[in-house]
């Protein structure tokens, strides 16, 4: 089967399940592109995508190819196959409406139709609200094409958004439900409200995690768990 | 920051110990001022925040760090919520760093940090979700379980992205304080962790007080 694209602008939402062993690839194409992503099991939305165990499990701030992404029940969700990127965050959040109002001013769907100031914290308010989920199911975020360094006294800093053609693929170790947006991420320098579009691009041929995903012995068991989960593959 | 607190324990109007692999929630009024005290030093206190009055507003990790814009948590710090609201200060701290990156431990992540063997180990987030269930006239569930502050624990992040759970740098005595803006229920996991050195592989007690 051809593998699906579609071009998301700025500013927009959208949620998907994505299946056990497909692929999921996300291309900043003009450069300065913002995804904000969150991740639930479609079989038990209680289930969530945990930043914090995701970094501690792989003793990272930084999130690049050969991680892997992590849910709350100690599960691997998906992994990052391909990044040319380099450096991807998950502390920084997402905007809600007045920040984005107070960041880049207010624009409301009757002053700019679809070019409104969408925030990301609606957004992702949206698509839970489809699924039953609300502001309770809300945890922080992982947002692609965003290198923040905190230094050794802690101040944060976003060093570098996007690049033209940057793209990342995410490979599935277990179905998930994606819930994504292309809102500006919370530290944009940008003066304006950023209008780059993020490509899409899901591909049902299946794969099993890449090797470089499981160099990490916590990885390896990260996977075992959705090997019990599932009760297939090596237990 | 290191900022002494001129607060007498004597004159608090609740103090209780909480021992290592227990759980405290507690409402605490707005204006009243929490002191959480490292007894024996290397403690993790792993604590999470709510509105008392709507408990869909909690503590927000991205939040504070955004709007701090800086990783760690010490005297000055403000606890913003998932709405962007300030729910604490802290006021008075004497250990001078606290953690909000590094989560809580629970059973599931030590299977795979350590050894799926390991499932069967106590860890904060199930005291967390006995904590829930005990109390539910409290309105917590599952869902509102989420990241926290692991007071008294040191994660800095090194310049290449990499994040390192470091020796701690409490003390016995060392103790944070902070003054609530809204009434708040307060979910304190006193840390049972023995696989790592977030507590000196030692869990000891803490001490809460409220003036």
């Amino acid at each position: 089967m051809k593998p699906y694209q579609t071009l998301l602008p700025s500013g927009a939402h959208w949620s998907l399940v994505m299946r056990c062993g497909s692929a999921l690839t996300l291309t900043d194409v003009e450069g300065g592109a913002n995804v904000g992503l969150l991740f639930y099991n479609p079989e038990n939305l209680l289930e969530r995508y945990n930043a914090p165990d995701t970094l501690k499990c792989q003793h990272t701030f930084r999130l690049t190819a050969g991680h892997c992404l992590y849910s709350d029940m100690g599960r691997i969700f998906c992994g990052i196959e391909h990044d040319s990127f380099g450096w991807h965050e998950s502390v920084c959040g997402t905007l809600n409406a007045a920040q984005t109002a107070a960041r880049f001013g207010a624009s409301t769907y009757q002053q700019a139709r679809n070019l409104r100031h969408q925030n990301g914290y609606d957004s992702f308010l949206v698509e839970l609200a489809k699924y039953g989920l609300g502001q309770r199911d809300i945890a922080s975020c992982l947002n692609l094409f965003a290198q923040v360094r905190a230094d050794d006294s802690g101040t944060l800093q976003l060093e570098r958004q996007g690049a033209a053609g940057a793209s990342v693929r995410l490979r599935f170790a277990m179905d998930t439900l994606v819930l994504l947006h292309t809102c500006p991420h919370p530290l944009s320098a940008s003066q304006d409200y950023p209008r780059q579009p993020v490509q899409i691009e899901l591909d049902a041929q299946h794969a099993p995690l890449p090797a470089m995903c499981l160099e990490r012995d916590e990885n390896q068991r990260g996977l075992r768990n959705n090997a019990l989960y599932q009760l297939q593959g090596e237990m | 920051m290191i900022i002494e607190s001129q607060r007498n324990p004597a004159e608090a109007r609740f103090q209780q110990q909480i021992d290592a692999g227990d759980y405290w929630l507690q409402r605490i009024e707005a204006g009243q001022t929490l002191r959480i005290t490292d007894l024996e030093g290397n403690q993790a206190a792993d604590t999470l925040f709510f509105n008392a009055d709507d408990t869909a507003e909690r503590y927000s990790m991205s939040d504070t760090l955004r709007g701090q814009n800086n990783v760690f948590l010490t005297a000055g710090s403000v606890l913003r919520s998932n709405f962007d609201r300030p729910m604490l200060t802290i006021t008075a701290d004497t250990c001078g760093r606290h953690d909000t990156l590094g989560g809580a431990c629970s059973c599931e992540s030590n299977t795979v940090r350590y050894d799926l063997e390991k499932r069967h180990m106590h860890s904060c987030r199930d005291s967390w979700m006995l904590a829930v269930a005990e109390q539910p006239e409290f309105g917590l569930t599952r869902r509102d379980i989420t990241h926290n502050i692991n007071f008294f624990m040191n994660v800095p992040v090194t310049q290449d992205g990499g994040l390192t759970f470091a020796d701690g740098i409490s003390a016995p005595g060392k103790y944070v304080e902070m003054l609530a803006h809204i009434n708040v229920l307060v979910l304190i996991s006193n840390c049972p962790q023995l696989n790592n050195p977030c507590n000196g592989y030692n869990p000891t007690p803490i001490l809460v007080s409220v003036w």
